[in-house]
């Protein structure tokens, strides 16, 4: 890409500020910790002084969640979160990062050491004593809520199903690695829910799309690992109906948008040609439901359940596809809860630095999900689940969890 | 990869006329998609509902004076939706309000009395509706005051508010509460959360306490409290034992963030749909119909397919209206022909900055039932429209609530005329 264009796509917008100040009316971190100045000190106008080269001037950006909700209200099109994402890397290059954040923000690793060892790896994260080691050795907070290793991965349970449905409609699945190594359930039931409307799930063997990798400014490890899983998924690309789904919300967005304009791979074909194929579960239900095409043989599940939106699912830009879906179910109450964030976006929460923000961030949400009267809260983000059930003390569950039951395929 | 999505109506712009259409809409059993680019103004106006108020004489009654504008102006946005649009669709807001997401927190007023609230500088706003918890600061109501604020809180200078009010008639004094907040600076919104805090509440009305006159009636910026005002407002006059009232501050607006959430769970609770982030990129047309139009979301574009259209994107200062380098004037959303575009040689611009400015009065033409000229189904709401000085005339919410509302109501007509004709 010209240097031009790059100026126009990101840096550029930044001249479309009018500092109208709507970015911070929605700024989840800025609201709660003096340690942010908000996204628009830190993005339009602290980006003037930004220079190749020069310095960071501003350390408090590392403070930025890059959960992406500025970028979504601002009227004026202004890259907020993408300016301030690219300003955390040059900062992390200049200050070098903590042996922590290689660690967590490589799924793949974890999931693979700890798979095998599931008994005693969850049993560890559970004693206080070895908490505390994590904590003072590596920085991660003794109190931060982590998945447990489900001890088994969703691509073995896929490798090894001969009784799938063949069908000349296919769907091509990105499980990503919550599913993969956490919530293998959660995968199967997707696979159910697309064989009961007709399609064959094919599962392409993937890995990590590389967001931990960019949220913590590890920007070169992000590239390789964002363009090695586009190569993976290219391959599955039969035509250009063929349809790429996930149900992790924030992977979803990373192929489709954020590596693009964040890691400056706008140029890269295969990611490009890949990104346009890309759908989020929730999106690509109510799309078959809006053409007909969804089967609605749902049954009545009387309960009420609160739905947390999560800032990776409002970026991309589709509005909220789950209330409109979950509002087929006879008999669901949804109770949609307004409160912006959740705190943990991906591992900022779990930084002993910042756990104490992201809870505060959270609290208006677990506040609201208490208030609700709902037993279960649905969220289309896995890491956005872990965190909201262990502060509601409240099962938290993916909305199409609620279709399966609905479409009684549980039973 | 090209998604389709349909819809009987898609509104463009997520301000409030936007939401007033969409909203109306969805009530009236349309299936309605607002797009919009991010949040609209709905997040920086003082969020009173200002119908008219100046002609430019101060206006009483907007009812009244609405009558003679409309004589006189012709193309003014009201005189195409009537005195009864503005009426009905400021009760139907109030409505909203009482049965919205926010415990108590109410719309007072009408069409047929301005109300007169203080403003950040001190002068007195005329408006035709206010929430509750500026109500108490109708200038009829008040006494003595004190104008209250913190210093953390740069963008509100009490002094200002209080010596203007003074020459106003209404005897005001400055306080400035020595509370130590965690940051130099903050704004309202940051200010609203602590005043959620019982704690923090209590602290700040002891140390008030001690420097109140009996008599004064207190007022603070518009910082007290997001999710429950009316609570907040409540607990402060008992505490302190006298009429507590916000004043609107500068943006970001705290009670524009409340009418906001008034406006989106009432779209919502009707079964409209809102996608933010929306940016509206272009769109198809055939034999005067607009019959889609496509944002840019991630990954790929969506394409709205839609038998109505509603442009509620703003005027120049969203940017949906612009004035090139070339000098010529654009609508960018759905290029739709302009009225009110000074011509080539007149003035364009006028010296002195809050005057009739000529070319900012520019909007899409339409004609008396809001349609857009050279189309026959895209209609035009709120500051899209051409013919008004809102910042001059006090009439901004005004007409984005009866455009908003009257547009819905001409699309609802033609909807049912369709099912009609199908049954």
């Amino acid at each position: 890409m010209t240097d031009l264009l790059e100026l126009a796509q990101l840096r550029g917008t930044l001249d479309h500020c009018v500092k109208c100040t709507i970015c911070e009316t929605a700024c989840p971190v800025s609201n709660v910790s003096p340690l942010f100045p908000g996204p628009k000190y830190a993005g339009p106008q602290s980006e003037r002084y930004r220079v190749a080269d020069e310095p960071s001037v501003d350390l408090s950006v590392d403070y930025c969640s890059g959960c992406g909700i500025c970028s979504q209200v601002c009227p004026q099109g202004v890259k907020i979160a993408e300016i301030n994402a690219q300003a955390r890397d040059k900062l992390k290059r200049q200050k070098g990062w903590p042996l922590r954040d290689r660690i967590i923000t490589r799924p793949t690793w974890l999931g693979r050491a700890g798979t095998p060892v599931a008994p005693l790896a969850n049993l560890s994260l559970k004693l206080k004593p070895a908490r505390i080691l994590i904590e003072k050795t590596l920085g991660i907070h003794r109190d931060a809520a982590m998945p447990a290793f489900a001890g088994r991965r969703f691509s073995a349970w896929a490798r090894q199903r001969s009784d799938g449905l063949k069908s000349v409609r296919k769907i091509v699945y990105f499980h990503g690695c919550g599913t993969e190594y956490y919530e293998p359930w959660e995968g199967e039931k997707l696979v159910a829910i697309l064989e009961h409307n007709g399609f064959e799930v094919v599962v392409p063997k993937q890995d990590c799309c590389g967001l931990p990798l960019q949220s913590s400014g590890l920007f070169d490890d992000a590239r390789k690992v964002l363009g090695t899983l586009a190569r993976a998924l290219d391959p599955y690309l039969t035509d250009d109906d063929t349809i790429i789904v996930g149900n992790a919300t924030s992977c979803t967005l990373m192929l489709k948008r954020e590596g693009r304009e964040v890691l400056g791979l706008q140029d890269d074909p295969v990611l490009k040609r890949v990104s346009s194929h890309v759908y989020d579960i929730c999106e690509l239900l109510l799309e078959l439901h809006d053409r007909g095409e969804l089967k609605t043989d749902f049954q009545p599940i009387d309960e009420v359940v609160a739905y947390h939106a999560p800032c990776q699912q409002q970026g991309h830009w589709v509005g909220k596809p789950a209330l409109d879906l979950l509002a087929l179910i006879p008999g669901l109450q949804v109770r949609e809860m307004n409160a912006r964030c959740c705190g943990i976006a991906g591992t900022y929460g779990l930084k002993v630095e910042k756990y104490e923000i992201a809870q505060a961030v959270g609290r208006d949400l677990f506040d609201q999900v208490a208030a609700s009267g709902a037993s279960t809260v649905l969220c289309d983000s896995e890491t956005c689940r872990w965190q909201l059930a262990d502060a509601t003390q409240r099962p938290a569950a993916h909305p199409i969890e609620y279709l399966y039951q609905a479409y009684g395929l549980g039973s | 990869m090209r998604s389709q999505l349909h819809f009987d109506a898609v509104v463009i712009g997520g301000g409030m006329a936007g939401l007033t259409a969409g909203t109306r809409l969805a009530q009236a059993g349309a299936k309605v998609a607002v797009l919009a680019k991010g949040y609209g103004s709905t997040h920086l106006s003082p969020s009173t509902i200002d119908v008219l108020g100046y002609t430019p004489e101060r206006v009483r009654s907007p009812s009244e004076s609405l009558g003679k504008l409309i004589a006189e102006r012709p193309d003014h946005p009201y005189a195409l939706v009537g005195v009864d649009a503005v009426s009905d669709s400021l009760s139907w807001f109030a409505d909203c309000a009482a049965h919205g997401p926010l415990p108590s927190y109410e719309y007072v007023g009408g069409i047929d009395r301005n109300l007169a609230i203080p403003t950040a500088m001190g002068v007195l706003r005329p408006s035709a509706m206010v929430p509750s918890t500026m109500a108490g600061g109708e200038a009829s109501a008040l006494g003595t005051v004190a104008i209250v604020s913190v210093p953390s809180l740069r963008e509100f200078h009490p002094a200002l508010c209080a010596a203007n009010l003074t020459a106003a008639g209404i005897e005001s004094r400055a306080l400035t509460l020595p509370m130590a907040v965690e940051r130099a600076d903050m704004n309202p919104v940051g200010m609203a959360r602590r005043f959620e805090d019982p704690a923090w509440r209590g602290h700040f009305c002891a140390q008030l306490l001690a420097q109140l006159r009996t008599e004064e009636h207190v007022g603070l910026p518009a910082m007290l409290g997001l999710n429950d005002p009316a609570a907040v407002v409540a607990d402060l006059e008992r505490r302190l034992g006298r009429t507590v009232f916000e004043i609107p501050t500068l943006p970001p607006s705290v009670p524009g963030m409340r009418r906001y959430e008034i406006l989106r769970s009432a779209l919502r609770a009707a079964g409209g749909r809102l996608a933010l982030g929306a940016d509206v990129i272009s769109h198809e047309r055939s034999n005067g119909r607009v019959t889609s139009v496509s944002t840019h979301a991630a990954g790929r574009d969506l394409i709205y397919v839609a038998d109505w259209f509603v442009l509620a994107s703003g005027g120049f200062a969203s940017g949906a209206i612009e004035l090139d380098s070339h000098w010529v004037t654009h609508e960018r959303v759905l290029g739709l022909p302009l009225r009110g575009v000074p011509e080539a040689g007149s003035p364009r611009f006028e010296r002195e900055y809050l005057t009739e400015q000529p070319l900012a009065a520019a909007g899409v033409a339409v004609d008396a039932e809001l349609r857009a000229e050279g189309t026959e189904n895209v209609f035009v709401a709120g500051a899209s429209l051409p013919g008004a000085t809102p910042w001059r005339e006090g009439s901004g919410e005004g007409i984005a609530l009866a455009s908003g509302y009257r547009a819905a109501a001409v699309i609802a007509g033609g909807l049912r005329t369709e099912e009609g004709v199908a049954s």
